[in-house]
């Protein structure tokens, strides 16, 4: 089972250009800071897509081990993990946010 | 735990860490981590958030530190945006 949580996790990040694992849903957040980080990133008018490391066995457990990266919400920008709430509203202060988002959607390779 | 301590296990990982530790509850367990320091030079904020992590790691597991926020800086940043700290933000699970 664990296997597949994990080919999972890496098929998700791989084929989505921008990738949130998250407390609840983007209509439904379970953690502020989850919803904070789904606000900022819509902000920017592109699609992405998220998944509810509440709903399933696995992920909450299994993300964290992948990515070296202890706590959720976790945003993927064309399959590499950027950071979590603070790193993408920091990267937001600094201007570098919409210009790596942009540049996920330039690039030819890789379906949303 | 107290600030000078996580100060020391920063340094023993980052050798020439400016660190500044805030105990953001009084419970000495909600640590902010302010680690200014030339070995984040290029690298990406969550390279520069993993090594701090990393230095604290063994309180984190053994439950000693339940929380930690961290800003990090290179000493050219810090030149930059002498201002930047001023907004703290509470960040965590």
């Amino acid at each position: 089972m664990t296997q597949n949580v994990i080919e999972q996790i890496k098929s998700d990040i791989q084929s989505n250009k921008i990738l949130i694992y998250m407390k609840g849903t983007p209509e439904a957040p379970q953690c502020g800071f989850s919803a904070a980080t789904v606000e900022l990133i819509k902000s920017f008018g592109h699609p992405f897509a998220t998944r509810d490391i509440l709903a399933g066995p696995g992920l909450r457990e299994q993300v964290p081990k992948l990515t070296n990266w202890p706590t959720f919400p976790q945003v993927f920008v064309s399959g590499k993990l950027i950071g979590g709430c603070d790193i993408v509203h920091e990267m937001h202060e600094r201007g570098e946010l919409e210009p790596l988002l942009a540049e996920a959607f330039n690039s030819p390779n890789k379906s949303t | 735990m107290e600030p000078q301590e996580i100060e020391r296990l920063v340094q023993e990982t980052i050798r020439d860490a400016e660190v500044r530790v805030s105990d953001l509850t009084g419970t000495g367990d909600h640590f902010e981590i302010v680690v200014v320091s030339d070995s984040f030079r290029g690298k990406t904020l969550i390279e520069q958030h993993q090594l701090v992590q990393a230095s604290v790691k063994s309180a984190l597991d053994d439950g000693r530190i339940h929380a930690i926020q961290i800003r990090t800086a290179t000493k050219e940043d810090k030149a930059k945006r002498q201002s930047a700290d001023d907004g703290l933000r509470i960040v965590g699970e």
